[in-house]
């Protein structure tokens, strides 16, 4: 006679959110690997000036040379080598991009914030300004700010902020329209809370989710727009090696794609892992909207 | 006899509909509530009696109009400056709402939220002395390991335990009046019982005066002093539990009594026909007369007031008399 396993499984207690660990384990692969692309981002923003790289500014070799094992990416119309040139091109782009989505939020969530929760004259001249903003293509806009301020990455990010800031506050107005009338944002009311403390303390801490989820998959997009202004020469200028004005280098010598390749897979790696990344954030937080 | 603590007088309520008209949703009643006592409103949804309580704190959406007078301890409140009216919120008058599930910020404990409340009428306690608080609060509630509750979210708790928990904070600053909206309506029958105990209980203990709103005559026939019946944005009987159970006037009242179901009752139960009327279409005269047995031709013209009829006050134009059996 056979002998049967015992049914008396073990059921595992259901543990709490215990924070960073377990929103680890909730994560699904590809957003790990996000995680782990944009984390090799940020240890090179970090420490690529320690690595026994050429300088990215001199140069180092003959003009124009295909990979070889001395130069990796090969080098460019300078001799200048592209491997170097990518690996600290991530020294403008990463912060840049950091810069932009933090003010982004911060202004467009603010204000959007600000414009749901009191609602008449505050909502209708914040909203219509984000109307006129997006009106506009988002590259035709930045192109025009940038034109307008100059050139140079400063002006280029404060040309991005101006695009990006209306789609957090929209994000934001939204949430707060769908908390405020939660029934313990009536209750805190009935509590004796302020206004302000009403929006702090019992609306804002249910509404930053999808923001969350957004500012990750900016965060490339960003990364992209910064590229794309460098390329027409609105932000970056020349002798810095940042990722558009190298690929901008490398689109007149079709020949030489070397030149091109390396900024564009950086592009296309932060790309990548932030679009991720923020898909897996949006499966842990936010599932109504996946 | 002692002064009220609240006492409402002719408090009107209006919405503006879509097509910009005014619709009165609260016809101007008359409440009052001694200190201590339970007074119970009972009526069907629409009837207008949440909103009448939410008028006086101002909890009402902007541009609803009310008129009227709401004094609470001899203060005025319709009208009173939000800063003021603010401290009276939380602080001299509890809410309990319906569900108490929503009714809580769901990414806060449930101490941390009682702490809010205890530290937002008293600038002077510490954190650490209000969570203190919170747990003699949770005591007093008889919710069971206090110190581990203090520290829990509300999805932690079941139905019954949030709704004492919802109590506690209602308690947490000692208040005179208590307004307890449907507490028992999201709760399971036994649940319920015990809510109602503990209010009574606390009631007892404490000397609280309590508005109890519900739908349910049986939730309030047990605790509350004082009954007030309403339909249709008025009160139509109003007087003591006893006689408002035992020698009913109004046909409204008679028939809610007798859509009750008893263990000992037969066949099928009463039903009052039809549904209560939207605040934008009120029939002329009498609000119920579309659904009264007893309508008659005044019904359709005149509106009936409140007048004293036995030992309850009622409106009606043909009231139930005393000698007649309620059926």
């Amino acid at each position: 006679m056979a002998m049967t396993t015992p049914t008396t499984a073990e059921v595992a207690p259901r543990r709490r959110f215990d924070g960073s660990r377990d929103l680890w384990r909730r994560l699904p692969v590809t957003a790990k690997i996000g995680a782990a692309m944009l984390l090799f981002w940020i240890v090179t923003v970090l420490t690529v000036s320690l690595w026994p790289l050429d300088d990215p500014l001199a140069m180092v070799g003959r003009r124009l040379q295909p990979p070889s094992p001395e130069h990796w990416l090969g080098t460019d119309a300078l001799g200048r080598d592209v491997f170097s040139r990518t690996m600290h091109g991530a020294i403008w782009s990463i912060p840049i991009a950091v810069v932009v989505v933090a003010c982004a939020v911060i202004i467009g969530s603010t204000l959007g914030a600000l414009a749901g929760f009191f609602g008449g004259w505050s909502d209708s001249i914040i909203m219509r300004l984000v109307d006129v903003t997006v009106s506009f293509p988002p590259i035709l806009l930045a192109m025009a700010v940038a034109a307008v301020l100059g050139p140079g990455l400063g002006n280029a990010s404060i040309a991005m902020v101006i695009v990006w800031w209306p789609i957090y506050a929209r994000l934001m107005r939204a949430q707060v329209l769908e908390k405020r009338e939660n029934e313990h944002v009536e209750a805190a009311v009935a509590g004796g809370a302020g206004r302000l403390r009403v929006l702090g303390v019992h609306i804002l801490p249910l509404c930053w989710a999808p923001t969350l989820v957004n500012a990750t998959m900016d965060f490339g997009q960003v990364v992209l727009l910064a590229a794309s202004l460098s390329f027409i020469g609105l932000g970056a200028t020349p002798p810095s090696p940042e990722w558009g004005s190298m690929i901008s280098e490398g689109a007149t010598r079709f020949y030489s794609w070397w030149i091109a390749f390396g900024p564009g897979m950086a592009i296309l790696s932060v790309v990548l892992a932030t679009s991720f990344l923020g898909d897996g954030l949006r499966d842990v937080f936010d599932r109504r909207s996946a | 006899m002692t002064a009220p603590l609240l006492d409402i007088r002719d408090l009107r309520i209006s919405f503006r509909g879509r097509d910009g008209t005014w619709a009165e949703a609260l016809c101007g009643i008359d409440l009052s509530l001694e200190p201590g006592k339970v007074l119970g409103i009972v009526g069907e949804s629409g009837s207008g009696k949440s909103i009448a309580m939410m008028a006086f704190l101002q909890l009402l959406p902007r541009g609803t109009r009310v008129e009227g007078s709401a004094r609470f301890r001899g203060e005025e409140l319709i009208g009173m400056a939000p800063a003021r009216i603010r401290r009276i919120r939380g602080k001299a008058i509890g809410c309990i709402f319906q569900d108490p599930l929503s009714a809580f910020n769901p990414v806060k404990t449930l101490g941390a939220q009682i702490v809010e409340a205890i530290t937002l009428h008293d600038r002077a306690i510490s954190n650490r002395a209000a969570l203190k608080e919170a747990e003699r609060l949770f005591e007093l509630v008889a919710i069971p390991q206090p110190a581990r509750r203090v520290r829990q979210y509300p999805h932690e708790f079941s139905g019954g335990m949030r709704q004492r928990a919802m109590i506690a904070m209602a308690l947490a600053n000692r208040p005179d009046l208590l307004i307890a909206d449907e507490p028992t309506t999201a709760l399971d029958v036994t649940v319920q019982a015990q809510i109602l105990e503990l209010l009574a209980d606390l009631r007892r203990e404490l000397g609280i005066g309590m508005v109890l709103i519900t739908h349910d005559l049986g939730v309030v026939a047990g605790i509350a002093d004082e009954i007030a019946v309403m339909y249709g944005g008025s009160v139509v009987e109003r007087g003591a539990t006893d006689p408002i159970f035992y020698q009913t006037s109004h046909p409204y009242t008679a028939g809610l009594i007798g859509a009750v179901p008893t263990l000992d009752s037969r066949g099928t139960l009463q039903q009052i026909e039809g549904t209560p009327p939207s605040i934008f279409s009120r029939p002329p005269g009498c609000s119920f007369h579309p659904r009264c047995p007893r309508a008659g031709a005044p019904c359709r013209i005149e509106t009936p007031r409140l007048l004293p009829q036995g030992d309850t006050a009622c409106a009606c134009h043909f009231p139930l008399s005393r000698l007649e059996p309620v059926t």
